[in-house]
């Protein structure tokens, strides 16, 4: 069983907890994730750890409510516990240094950006941001990311704060004021598609983060399909980070709807619970 | 032997069973078990020989002849017992072993009648002890101080575990699933094998002082050089074979195509059979194929007509008798109505044209010189291809070894597969490691696991002992 030790709600609907798992705190590196069960019926999904900390015994977590899964989440306390938790999973990101890079973060894709950037910009990188979201409201860790980067860039999609756009409209601009080494890209698969669509005439080597459904998290029962470069991958042993250039994001997008009917039922059970 | 000889039954006892039309609709267990009647019956045909062929063939070398004398003098808790002196997983092999390539097979009433159902009466002692409550423990004798680490909790882990737990050892199994058990519990299905009573063995191990830890990918959460350096003087990988394989065909990555272990990890493990009770969905497809000849190509065929498909078809590329699954559950799987298309294979899954399956192009093939296994090797029909319309597709072809251990332990050889390779008594290029089961010899059966599993337990007690 696994503590919450702290609960904070970032955005309407999206939530941060910090959660007891001290051999995981110890071995977890920015890229990782875990495979986490809310409750003895629940079912294994993955999230990227945010943060780490070895001195309380603990990692931290950001995810949306939106899914059953996710809501049963968003409904414990501080004190409550979590029956599984398990990693650190999948490969870690690559860090080293590469010079100028710019860090794309969509959405909640703003908390898994924030180890990678406060790493590179140790690892002696320029680091630039750009956080977007769809609105002001749901524009999350803006301050930790202003912290770990040289620069910072914020759009909404209505224009509420920051530049009024998307994140490629920022990145195409950034892509000609400055010679980047590295991009990489963390949100709705939708998002990291365009992010490297504009990187790949410009042949700026971009790294995503993805994330498919998953079961088991360590190979075993290949959920995670994903092709790279017209070859199957297991994402969860082989990635999730990948070359964006070369990730067939049709079938990413795809894969991630195949159980689309079976949320709305199992979203109305939820209600129905409740209710 | 004065007494005058009784008329031998040639046939084997049947065990009661679900009719096919009704457990099709149900996960619960199709063999019912014997009755005491059944049991004893079942037992008065065994022969008793003194050489008993039948311990030759069983990999755990259980005293069957001495387990079935108690059978016989309807003295059930002295046979299991007896059996599980050599075999600590008795309900389980009593369901799952194919006893019919082992000690069923050697069986001396075999060479004129059908041999004695060791099997049936293995599982009916074990049954009627957890049943009736009256599991007990064995007598463990004082803690001898050395630590023993246990990687993976399917059939392999948990015969290290009991026996080294019975010489004194403190045992701790590290599973990296939420639940202990690993195939058992993950791939075969409640209806062979009903996870109460895996779970009803792994708590009697837990009785006996093996401590089992959850969510714990060795490899990941910790690597074995830390177990090693940390508290444990010895490690045992039981870890399995792991990556599902898939055809490497055109469309294999559309929506409703599965490989074996999601499909049946979704259905035993998260039980989507109870979806939306249980959180974790599956697809319940109308018309399902199933690719692959092997036991766990049935179970995938048999849990998709449970969860309500109108046709499944398993699709072979041999014949039937090349089929590498157990008999008995060929003939559950025909009776349940599942349609065999043998000596075929898929050439492309095609998508019904929003990213999910639609169809399966298929080719016959034609048996022609034997392989390298010794069966005749299948090669196709040009021109013979056809067209198979469903809407979910199960790979059910075979597992390779899964790197994530290997690769994070240094020293550890392994063969060009991937396996690792271990001395004929289980012990890995590494000092201190030993391995068994699926992660050495490729999947295999539970037995088998067991035997080696009881192998590397005498090799981790010598090497400890020294």
């Amino acid at each position: 069983m696994f503590e919450i030790l702290k609960k904070e709600e970032l955005a309407p609907e999206i939530y941060l907890i910090e959660v007891k798992a001290e051999e995981v705190a110890k071995k977890a590196l920015p890229g990782q994730f875990v495979i986490i069960r809310v409750d003895e019926v629940g079912e294994r999904i993955p999230l990227t750890i945010v943060d780490f900390k070895s001195q309380n015994k603990s990692i931290t977590l950001v995810f949306q409510a939106v899914g059953k899964t996710t809501k049963k989440l968003a409904s414990l306390k501080v004190g409550d516990k979590i029956v599984d938790l398990v990693g650190p999973l999948g490969k870690p990101t690559e860090i080293k240094k590469y010079g100028k890079v710019i860090c794309v973060a969509g959405g909640i894709g703003a908390a898994p950006i924030f180890p990678i950037a406060r790493e590179l910009k140790r690892a002696k990188n320029y680091v630039i941001t750009i956080l977007g979201a769809r609105s002001k409201e749901l524009l999350i860790l803006e301050g930790n990311l202003l912290a770990v980067s040289h620069e910072l860039h914020i759009t909404t999609d209505d224009g509420s704060k920051g530049r009024h756009g998307l994140v490629t409209d920022a990145l195409k601009e950034l892509i000609k004021e400055n010679k980047v080494d590295l991009v990489i890209a963390i949100g709705p698969a939708i998002m990291m598609k365009f992010v490297s669509e504009v990187t790949k005439p410009e042949k700026i080597k971009t790294i995503v983060s993805l994330n498919p459904i998953m079961v088991d998290g360590t190979g075993m029962c290949g959920a995670c399909r994903v092709e790279v470069g017209e070859k199957t991958k297991f994402c969860c042993v082989d990635g999730p980070d990948f070359d964006g250039h070369l990730v067939d994001w049709n079938l990413l997008l795809s894969r991630q709807k195949v159980y689309l009917e079976e949320e709305k039922i199992a979203l109305e059970s939820l209600s129905e619970k409740a209710s | 032997m004065a007494e005058k000889k009784k008329e031998i039954n040639p046939k084997k006892t049947p065990m009661p069973e679900q009719e096919p039309l009704v457990r099709i609709e149900n996960f619960n267990e199709v063999a019912l078990g014997y009755s005491v009647k059944n049991a004893i019956a079942e037992a008065e045909r065994c022969l008793s020989c003194k050489k008993a062929p039948c311990v030759g063939g069983c990999p755990v070398e259980v005293d069957i002849p001495a387990f079935i004398q108690f059978v016989k003098e309807g003295d059930f808790l002295k046979a299991v017992k007896k059996i599980k002196e050599k075999n600590i997983l008795p309900a389980i092999c009593g369901r799952v072993c194919p006893q019919e390539d082992q000690c069923e097979k050697y069986c001396t009433l075999g060479k004129k009648y059908e041999p004695i159902a060791i099997g049936r009466l293995e599982r009916f002692v074990a049954d009627f002890e957890r049943e009736k409550g009256l599991v007990e423990g064995f007598e463990v004798p004082k803690p001898n101080g050395k630590k023993v680490a246990v990687i993976g909790s399917g059939p392999s882990g948990l015969t290290v575990a009991g026996d080294l737990v019975k010489l004194g050892y403190d045992i701790t199994i590290f599973e990296a699933l939420h639940k202990p058990g690993g195939v058992l519990v993950y791939g075969i299905p409640e209806f062979r094998l009903p996870k109460k009573v895996v779970q009803a063995e792994i708590e009697f191990l837990q009785k006996m002082g093996v401590k089992i830890q959850t969510d714990v990918v060795v490899g990941k959460t910790v690597t074995i050089d830390e177990l090693l350096n940390q508290e444990y003087q010895a490690v045992f990988i039981g870890i399995g074979a792991g990556l599902p394989l898939f055809m490497g065909i055109e469309g294999e990555n559309l929506n409703g195509v599965y490989s074996a272990n999601e499909f049946l990890t979704r259905v035993n493990l998260m039980k989507a059979y109870l979806f939306p009770e249980y959180d974790t969905p599956i697809k319940r497809g109308e018309k399902v194929a199933v690719v692959g000849g092997g036991n766990v190509a049935l179970d995938s065929a048999r849990t998709a007509l449970r969860l309500g498909a109108k046709k499944v078809y398993l699709v072979y590329r041999r014949s039937e008798k090349e089929m590498p699954c157990r008999h008995e559950e060929f003939e559950h799987a025909k009776e349940e109505g599942v349609e065999f298309i043998f000596l075929t294979l898929p050439k492309r899954i095609l998508s019904r044209g929003n990213g999910w399956v639609g169809a399966i192009e298929c080719i016959k093939m034609i048996l022609g010189e034997p392989d390298e296994t010794g069966r005749r090797r299948p090669v196709p029909v040009s021109g013979s291809e056809f067209i198979l319309d469903v809407d979910v597709v199960v790979v059910a072809i075979g597992t390779r070894a899964n790197p994530l251990l290997p690769s994070t332990t240094p020293g550890l050889r392994l063969n060009e597969k991937g396996y690792i390779k271990i001395n004929e008594i289980g012990r890995t290029s590494k000092k201190g490691v030993f391995a068994g089961g699926d992660i050495v010899t490729g999947s295999a059966t539970v037995i088998s696991a067991m035997g080696a599993g009881r192998t590397a337990a005498r090799a981790i007690d010598e090497y400890l002992s020294k």
